[in-house]
This record gives structure tokens, C-alpha cells and sequence, in this order.
């Protein structure tokens, strides 16, 4: 399956301070009744974004029209909890492409990657400078360079270096995913298993 | 240098291995449930291929089904559909299902073990982050999201990053009152919901080795409530003795060949861990939570932290939590009236928690205030338990036993805890909303939350032995 190809972004960013946000604030367990992909996003921290008669909270960053970025910048351990990929699909589906955050739960953060989502880990100090900014100015701008692997505020903004699993990366830049490469290692996988297993 | 028993398991299941590129990790056995499955198998259809080893993959219903009338169709067409699904995708792929009725059915967590599927050594994955619950058997086992059930069930393998290390040591002996559900509390509240992000958990020290293999499990369970990848447990004769004799367990021969492969597998003595961590068991008292994630716990004798007590950048975040709870920074648990009881889930719904439960209330009755739901983790479970005659104990104390399933440990059934109720729970989240739009959850052992079922507030069970 090939997916959009991610090189560099430039977007405003929509700030989501809490710490600790787990996947079942991303997408509550009501919502993962669907068998497919797709719709997610209308569902999106769902318990934060409406009330319980469905009317849009106005003190929550979503419901504000003018943020529309790209970028979600979220406090520390983004994404723990349940392994559900629904929180990924209902991100990708809203819209967001980059995650920023000094922290994500393990599986949350693979299954972010597995939809073309890049997530990004950067120290507290340069998270809290991020919220700064932002409260500063709400439209400011972040360009976010996957190939040179830094993100930057604009306009001049220092490069803030991170990391990303070279495979990963290049999965993302050329829009493939794990199956393809998996698929292709069949027979292998097949030697390996008739090895292990004798009989 | 020594390894780890983490580093055997790792090594032994290595198909190919690439500088720059994750390892290619041969899954033994997958587990599939309704919820995180459909997708996978709409991404096979897509690309028009099948299921590489329908052997290694086992189904089963649990998150969705009713607990009540599971004899019946499902009512809610949602869920029906869901299970329904199912069905159809296990019958195009050629996949053995234990769905509702099956003498084999319940919550994927408690299945794996107790039929002897789960077998140490053995890699094993499923889309559902408790998959650490098997690691209690000498496993590598842990959640994976829904692509990557459909690369397993197209390859049988993954692409893994080998995680870091860690040991957390128990030793010395648990107090009266204390169970194996209160170790895994204390310890995340020790090193908070994010302090096991980057490793995989191998929990050692005398107070495990003392520990029953369900014990073990309870403590496993929840590793994923510190971030952790997973957690194991080296295989003993405790292991051995639970394993023989279960339905998948090899047996004769093979057995003797199994157990003697399974010998090898503990960490060498110079085994070197990237962190280690010690605790002593007998500082461990009974544990409760009271705030939104399972690190905030405390003993249920102590207080809630007062906000001066609270880490400055942790402020907000711990008001926004007490203000979900409905808690004053600073109050005592202890009396604090409750709504509901729910015993259940993956982390406490097998029969020795049903039995310590029912050995608890045996001649009590539950206090007029709340309710009490119990919801054992399978078929096998419920059976055993009204062999033991369990059941009687529980309704002649007013508790209503439920049919297996996941039931209120996330609420996606009809089990729902209503707005704004306080329910302690046997489950592992506290989740805003886990348990039900707006329910308050609190976190503890089987026995305190016997203990409260008879009380109505929150107790000290060790004033009550
Ligand atoms: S019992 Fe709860 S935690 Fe366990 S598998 Fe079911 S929903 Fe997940």
C-alpha cells in the first residue's frame, strides 16, 4: 500500500498541553465499533470536544476555528494506554500529520508511523518553548524537515534536532509501508519457521 | 556476558537482521479479538492475499460481548455486527474462532495461559496493549496496533526495534491483605504511568518466585500501565506445574523435551539490564488509586498528595484529575462511599481471584449502597467456578456473576458505570471515561475490592482477616 510521501511540512501548530493523554482520551472505546479506517476523526478526544448532549466545548483548543494546523503539539507520554490504532486513524483523519511531544507510548507511536503520521520527540525545555511560542503568537509557523530531521519555528528559528529510526524514515519519505518489505521476506520467514519447528 | 531471558527469546526469534533496520521478529502465536482485527483483514482482502500460518493465529470474542443472556443474539447491532464480522473473517481465512458459547471463549488474556497456549519461550503478540499479561509465563509477549496484526497475519512476522532492559527486583515477604495486584500499583506509583516507556520488564526477587503463575500474571498485566513494552517472568516449577496437563500443552515426550529447553531459559547470573529497580515487598500495603492514570496510586491508609506535594509542571494535570474525581489534594480515601464494584478484566478476573473473593465474603452479604458485578475472564473460569460452588457464594452476598467477557473494564458492552458514579475496580485503567462516559474509577486488589463490596466505601481488608 503506498502512502502520501513525506519530505517537509510548514504549518501552524495546535497546542494540547495535558500530560499523560491516553488513547482512550484520543478516541473513547464507544467509537471503535467500526471495521474500517475511516471516519475516525469526527470522534477525535470526542469526551473533550463535546458534551454529553453533543454540543461542541468551547474552552476546547479543536473547537477554536482558527486553529487549523497540521502540527499537534501535545505535553509529555502522548499516547499511552490501549494499543488501539483508532486514535492514529482518527489523528490522520482529522488532519494532523506531525505530532510533537518530549514523550509517546511505545505502541501508539509505531502505529503513528505505520499511517504516515511522524512523531516527533523533543526535549521538555524546547516542548515548553513550543507552548510559548504558540501562546505568543497562535498562527506562528514550524516547518518540520524529515529529510534533515529538525524542526524549526518560523521565520529563523533555531534547528531543533530529532531522531528517527532510519528505516522509518525512509518508509515515510517514500510512502511505503512495513507489509511491502515484509511480503517480499515470505520465503525466508517460511525456511525459518521449518527450522525452528522441526516436523 | 550472560543474557537476559529476554535476550534468549529476542535472539532464538530473529528471522533476518540489518544494521539501520528494525530486526524481523517470528511471532509463535498471535491472538486476535473483534475490535482490533477488521481492518486487518479488509487489508488482506485489498491486496488479495491470505493468512501465511492460520496455525499460529487463535480468535476469540471478548471486548464487545454482553455479559448477560450471552446465549441470546446481541443486541446491540454495533457490537453484533462486530462479532459477526468475525465469525466471517476467521470462516474466509481459514482461522480457529472461540466465539460466544465456545467452551474456549473469553478474554484473550486469560485464554492464552489457562488453555497452555501460552508457552515459555514463545514469542507472542496481539492488537491489544495487556498482551504482557502472557510475559508472566517466560514470554515475549506485547500489544501491537492493527497494521500490524494484518503484517502478522500475512507474514507471521514483525519489524521490531529491540527494546532496552529493565529489572525490577521484589524481595522479601508480602504483609496479611497484601496481593500481587498491590505490587504492580506500588510499583507504578513509584515510577509513574511514563517511567517504563523504551523497556521490557523482566520482574524478579523472592516475592515473585513466591507468587502463584495467576499472580504473576496480575503483575505482568499491568506493565503496560508504566509504559513498558511488556513485562516476563522466568519460567519455574511453578510455571511447569500450572502449564501440564492444559489442553495445548505438549504432553509425554514432548513435554519432558519442553520443560528441559524451558530450564535454559532464565537470565544467566551476569545477565546485564540496562535499569534495575528494587522493592521490598514488605513495604508494600494495600493500594488504591484516586486519580486518572494508574500511577497516581496510594496505600489505603494514606492521603491523596496535597498540591505542594505535587511536581510543579505536574500541577495541572493532577487538579484537572481530581477535578474528574471529584477529590479534594490532600483527603483520605479511606470511607469513601462507592457506586459500584467491578471485579473482572485481564488483570483479575481468574479463579483465583474469584476464590479469594468468595473465601473473603463467604457468610457476608454486600453493603445496600452499591453493586457488585463479577465477571469472570472465560468459560473455563465460570465452569470451574460454579464447580467450586462459587456462584452460591456470591449470590447469597447479593453480587451478581456475569458471563465472561471484558465487560466494565472498558465499557464498550452494556456494562457501563453511569456519569459521575465512583467504582472500584479489579481493572487496570482509571481512565477519564474508561469505564463509561464520565465514570470515576478506582483501582485495587480482589480483596479490597471485596472488602468494599461489604463495606460500601473504601476499606482496609487488613482490618477485616
Ligand atoms: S479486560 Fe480490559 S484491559 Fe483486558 S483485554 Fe479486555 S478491555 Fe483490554
Amino acid at each position: 500500500m503506498n502512502r502520501k510521501e513525506f519530505k517537509r511540512m510548514v504549518s501552524a501548530m495546535v497546542p494540547l498541553p495535558a500530560e499523560n493523554v491516553d488513547t482512550d482520551q484520543i478516541i473513547p472505546a464507544r467509537f471503535l465499533k467500526s471495521t474500517t479506517r475511516t471516519g475516525f476523526g469526527e470522534n477525535l478526544f470526542r469526551d473533550w470536544r463535546y458534551d454529553a448532549e453533543g454540543n461542541p466545548r468551547k474552552d476546547f483548543i479543536l473547537n477554536d476555528p482558527s486553529r487549523t494546523g497540521k502540527i499537534l503539539v501535545a505535553g509529555k507520554n502522548f499516547g499511552c494506554g490501549s494499543s488501539r490504532e483508532h486514535a492514529a486513524w482518527a489523528i490522520a483523519d482529522y488532519g494532523f500529520a506531525v505530532l510533537i511531544s518530549s514523550f509517546f507510548g511505545d505502541i501508539f507511536k509505531n502505529n503513528a508511523l505505520n499511517n504516515g503520521i511522524l512523531p516527533i520527540q523533543v526535549p521538555d525545555a524546547y516542548l515548553r518553548f513550543l507552548f510559548g511560542e504558540i501562546a505568543r503568537d497562535p498562527g506562528v509557523e514550524l516547518a518540520a524537515d524529515l529529510e534533515h530531521q529538525f524542526i524549526q519555528v518560523l521565520p529563523g528559528g533555531d534547528q531543533q534536532p530529532f531522531d528517527i529510526n532510519p528505516y522509518k524514515k525512509s518508509c515515510l519519505i517514500n510512502g511505503y509501508d512495513d507489509l511491502d518489505y515484509l511480503l517480499s521476506l515470505r520465503p525466508e520467514i517460511g525456511r525459518f519457521e521449518a527450522a525452528r519447528y522441526p516436523g | 556476558m550472560g543474557r537476559t531471558l529476554f535476550d534468549k527469546i529476542w535472539d532464538a526469534h530473529v528471522v533476518k537482521s540489518q544494521e539501520g533496520f528494525p530486526d524481523v521478529l517470528f511471532i509463535d502465536t498471535h491472538f486476535i479479538h473483534e475490535v482490533t482485527s477488521p481492518q486487518a483483514f479488509n487489508g488482506l482482502r485489498s491486496r488479495g492475499i491470505g493468512v501465511f500460518m492460520p496455525d499460529r493465529t487463535r480468535a476469540t470474542v471478548d471486548h464487545n460481548v454482553p455479559t448477560l443472556d450471552q446465549d441470546k443474539p446481541i443486541k446491540e447491532a454495533m457490537s453484533r455486527f462486530q462479532v459477526d464480522t468475525m465469525t466471517r473473517n476467521c470462516r474466509d481465512f481459514g482461522l480457529e474462532l472461540y466465539g460466544l458459547g465456545h467452551p474456549y471463549q473469553g478474554i484473550v488474556h486469560v485464554i492464552g495461559p489457562e488453555l497452555g497456549i501460552t508457552q515459555p519461550g514463545m514469542t507472542i503478540v496481539c492488537g491489544d496493549s495487556h498482551t504482557s499479561t502472557h510475559g508472566a509465563l517466560g514470554t515475549i509477549a506485547f500489544g501491537i496496533g492493527t497494521s500490524e496484526v494484518e503484517q502478522v497475519l500475512a507474514t507471521q512476522c514483525l519489524l521490531q526495534q529491540k527494546p532496552k532492559r529493565m529489572q525490577i527486583r521484589i524481595d522479601g515477604r508480602l504483609r496479611q491483605g497484601v496481593v500481587s495486584k498491590d505490587i504492580i500499583l506500588h510499583i507504578i506509583s513509584r515510577i509513574s504511568s511514563s517511567g517504563g516507556t523504551g523497556f521490557f520488564v523482566e520482574y524478579a526477587g523472592d516475592a515473585i518466585r513466591a507468587l502463584s503463575m495467576e499472580a504473576r500474571m496480575t503483575i505482568c498485566n499491568m506493565s503496560i500501565e508504566m509504559g513498558a513494552r511488556g513485562g516476563m517472568i522466568a519460567p519455574d516449577d511453578t510455571t511447569y506445574n500450572y502449564l501440564s496437563g492444559r489442553p495445548f500443552a505438549p504432553k509425554g515426550a514432548a513435554w519432558d523435551q519442553a520443560v528441559a529447553a524451558w530450564r535454559r531459559l532464565p537470565s544467566d547470573e551476569d545477565a546485564e539490564f540496562d535499569r534495575t529497580l528494587q522493592f521490598d515487598a514488605a513495604g508494600i500495603e494495600p493500594m488504591v488509586t484516586y486519580g486518572t492514570n494508574p500511577g497516581m496510586g496510594i496505600g489505603v491508609t494514606g492521603h491523596i498528595p496535597t498540591l505542594e506535594e505535587v511536581e510543579p509542571s505536574e500541577r495541572n494535570s493532577f487538579s484537572k484529575s481530581l477535578d474528574y474525581m471529584a477529590l479534594q489534594p490532600g483527603s483520605r480515601l479511606l470511607g469513601k462511599k462507592l457506586d459500584y464494584v467491578f471485579i473482572g478484566s485481564c488483570t483479575n478476573s481468574r479463579i483465583e481471584d474469584l476464590r479469594m473473593v468468595a473465601e473473603f465474603v463467604r457468610g457476608k452479604k454486600k453493603a445496600e449502597n452499591l453493586e457488585v458485578w463479577i465477571v469472570p475472564g472465560s468459560k473455563q473460569v465460570e465452569k470451574q467456578a460454579i464447580q467450586e460452588g462459587l456462584d452460591q457464594v456470591f449470590s447469597a452476598a447479593g453480587f451478581s456473576l456475569r458471563g465472561p467477557g471484558c465487560s466494565a473494564c472498558l465499557g464498550m458492552n452494556e456494562d457501563k458505570i453511569p456519569a459521575g458514579k465512583y467504582c472500584l475496580s479489579t481493572s487496570n485503567r482509571n481512565f477519564e471515561g474508561r469505564q463509561g462516559p464520565q465514570a470515576r474509577t478506582f483501582l485495587a486488589s480482589p480483596l479490597t475490592a471485596a472488602a468494599a463490596a461489604v463495606t460500601g466505601c473504601i476499606s482496609d481488608v487488613r482490618e477485616m482477616i
